[in-house]
């Protein structure tokens, strides 16, 4: 009986999860396309995604883990190689060295990464008040919306959420808070290290403008640049899930079958 | 070896190969005619189960070894360059990564299994004690594992990890030293650990065979533990045993695949996707799950050396539990306050692996911190609690239960048992 208890205990303590550090809040539970053992990017979505990051977080922030190539990639935003060809072009890329040993300027190509925004750490961290604004390739892999054992198993680890609870979680501190600001820090319970943020608030409505005519609220881009950055870090969900359907379908099927050998074999054999 | 045929070659080749090399008379003795309890249930399934995982691990790791970079500045990109471009890479990464889980829960429940039957008892000694070998061989090559994709967690892992050697006393600073090769984890940490990495599944594979060798001499035990008395009580390896070992290593497989498609990541700390970085301590270094218990043993002594003793006395004390048992009888099935004892066990190595998992200080399950004053049920608290059970079963209940307990009916023969199931079955 006692062991009963103690079981339900941990398994309710594991389920509630309970806050994170203190001053800090667990992520805005707001929900994505592609949550769910089906769910399936927006093209739409990480096409917008896209713009905002490079618009307004690509001048802080690098990306290097992504290729251009890869926005025309299946399973992703799926720009089309010409739209591809396009964008990369817009940016330039330091190459080289040529033949006279002298590295030299060229438009970006779809094989280039992402150009990074400064030349090092040291130069992002001079830049930007001491913070290292970090490469958000992985971001929405490696931090946690919210914790707790059993919470995560079914809700995930709420990465996108994070980063769209950041995006959209700025606030003015009161008399009480505003006394105990550092110089350069805004206000921001989402953030994991908070809640003084180094990030002033990157987005105001209409700071980009859509190709598709939606229109730019905070919490739209917030929402959209989320998606982008789920799929910047798993770049092979949606065949990882159609794969995984198939897969466990024939061996369901296959365990199904063996599971009749095994019992006709064992047939009238006392065991 | 060969004791359980009669295997005669029918071929001319056969005849030709067998005068050479009685491999075939091998298979045949061991593999297909080896006379088998006819009452295994599916908890003696995990062997199998386990020896899939070491093929499967060996062969993913050898693909993702052609295409990994063990040097500090490259190997966290090229993890990524196998997650991002190379063909499936994806597939083989999760799978590696969600089969060294696969393989630890696989092995507990096969320990498990072996402590309630009574597997490790006479003349079960050595066969027992090459499975604890097996464990700990794991346990190594499972940790170097997770340094290799380099990590935060994989750095301060390693980092925490090797520090507890510099516990010895007098020697302990140079040991470091020489496991790290330098002064700090670095380059040549990262170079050997991918060495040993790769070379210890072989190991391990050699340990398998002994391990499997040591099985076939004494035979399988059983549910009601009594000795093989007659032909009655066995059945052929084969088809019996290597149809439902098969059925059950697929069904373990949708559950393996469910991990690696569906939840790929959630075994793993989300930190560790976060390149190493020696300059920025993690809030919280943990190790992966299934060392929590461990980890939980070694934070629960407050002196540093003695917290290392404890927790390689945990795994050690598991080589003398065939003479700690006193009980003649070796299943639990008959063993009633053995049986209460062992669930205790169980629920107190969760526990363990629970207690593992937080910081020290903050109150059992919770984030929050509990004050300094005073006694409160905090993870340190609750982990020192059930390590004491931890060695007080091993050190006290197991051989005093097994001495004084009252053992129920056992029946006479393992046909005996059968029919009687067959037996209330039909009634």
């Amino acid at each position: 009986m006692r062991n009963i208890f103690i079981i339900a205990s941990v398994a309710f303590a594991a389920l509630t999860g309970a806050a994170q550090a203190e001053g800090v809040l667990p992520a805005k539970d707001i929900s994505f396309s592609f949550e769910g053992p089906m769910g399936t990017f927006d093209r739409g979505q990480l096409q917008r995604g896209y713009k905002v990051y490079k618009e307004v977080c690509a001048n802080c922030h690098a990306m290097n883990l992504v290729s251009f190539r890869n926005l025309s990639d299946k399973g992703g935003p799926e720009f089309t190689p010409e739209q591809v060809k396009a964008l990369a072009a817009t940016f330039t890329v330091k190459d080289g060295p040529n033949e006279a040993g002298e590295m030299f300027e060229r438009p970006g190509l779809p094989t280039d990464r992402f150009p990074s925004p400064f030349a090092n750490d040291e130069a992002a961290k001079s830049a930007n008040g001491g913070a290292l604004p970090p490469d958000l390739s992985l971001i929405t892999k490696a931090r946690p919306g919210w914790y707790g054992t059993i919470n995560q198993f079914f809700n995930g680890i709420g990465g996108p959420q994070y980063v769209y609870s950041v995006l959209t979680g700025y606030e003015e501190p009161d008399e009480e808070m505003a006394k105990l600001q550092p110089p350069g820090k805004s206000l921001n319970h989402y953030f994991s290290a908070g809640p003084w943020i180094g990030m002033p608030a990157p987005l105001s409505d209409d700071v980009v403008t859509y190709d598709d005519g939606t229109k730019a609220t905070v919490d739209q881009m917030a929402r959209d640049v989320s998606a982008f950055m789920a799929w910047t870090a798993e770049p092979k969900m949606e065949e990882r899930k159609h794969l995984g359907f198939m897969t466990l379908l024939y061996l369901a099927v296959f365990t199904l079958m063996l599971y009749l050998v095994k019992k006709k074999i064992w047939h009238g054999v006392p065991h | 070896m060969s004791g359980h045929s009669n295997y005669q070659p029918t071929t001319r080749f056969g005849k030709w190969l067998h005068e050479r090399l009685p491999i075939m008379e091998l298979v045949q003795a061991q593999g297909m005619d080896f006379p088998t309890p006819r009452n295994l249930n599916y908890w003696w399934t995990f062997g199998g189960i386990l020896a899939t995982m070491l093929v499967v691990q060996i062969l993913t790791g050898v693909v993702l070894a052609m295409h990994y970079t063990p040097h500090i500045d490259m190997a966290f990109n090229s993890v990524e360059h196998i997650m991002r471009d190379v063909n499936y890479g994806w597939l083989i990464r999760y799978m590696h990564a969600n089969g060294a889980s696969m393989f630890f829960i696989a092995v507990y429940i096969h320990i498990f299994r072996g402590m309630y039957y009574g597997s490790y008892k006479a003349p079960r000694e050595v066969l027992w004690m090459i499975g604890v070998v097996i464990y700990l061989i794991m346990m190594a090559t499972a940790f170097m594992g997770y340094v290799l994709p380099w990590g935060q967690m994989s750095f301060w892992g390693a980092k925490v990890i090797t520090n507890l050697f510099s516990a010895i006393p007098f020697v302990g600073d140079y040991i470091t030293t020489w496991l790290w090769g330098g002064f700090s984890i670095d380059n040549p940490t990262l170079n050997r650990f991918f060495s040993l990495h790769y070379l210890m599944p072989f190991v391990l594979a050699a340990a398998v065979g002994l391990h499997i060798w040591a099985l076939h001499v004494p035979g399988n035990n059983n549910p009601t533990g009594i000795s093989v008395k007659s032909a009655q009580d066995t059945l052929p390896f084969h088809p019996y045993y290597t149809m439902k070992d098969l059925f059950a290593i697929v069904a373990f497989l949708v559950f393996y695949m469910a991990w690696v498609f569906y939840s790929p990541n959630y075994l793993g700390h989300a930190i560790n996707y976060e390149p190493a970085n020696p300059l920025v301590t993690p809030a919280h270094i943990v190790p992966e799950w299934y060392y929590l218990p461990f980890y939980a043993i070694l934070r629960a002594i407050p002196d540093k050396l003695g917290g290392v003793i404890a927790m390689f006395a945990s795994i050690l004390i598991l080589f003398f539990l065939p003479w700690l048992d006193r009980s003649p009888l070796r299943s639990f099935k008959y063993r009633p306050l053995s049986r209460f004892f062992f669930w205790v066990f169980v629920v107190v190595c969760v526990i363990l692996g629970f207690a593992g998992s937080g910081l020290p200080d903050n109150y059992f399950l919770s984030h929050h911190a509990a004050p300094a004053e005073g006694f409160h049920f905090t993870y340190k608290v609750v982990g020192q609690l059930a390590t004491f059970w931890y060695f007080f079963h091993f050190l006290v209940i197991v051989p005093l239960v097994s001495k004084i307990e009252r053992t129920e009916p056992a029946p006479a023969s393992i046909s005996e048992a059968v029919l009687a199931k067959a037996h209330d079955h039909a009634a």
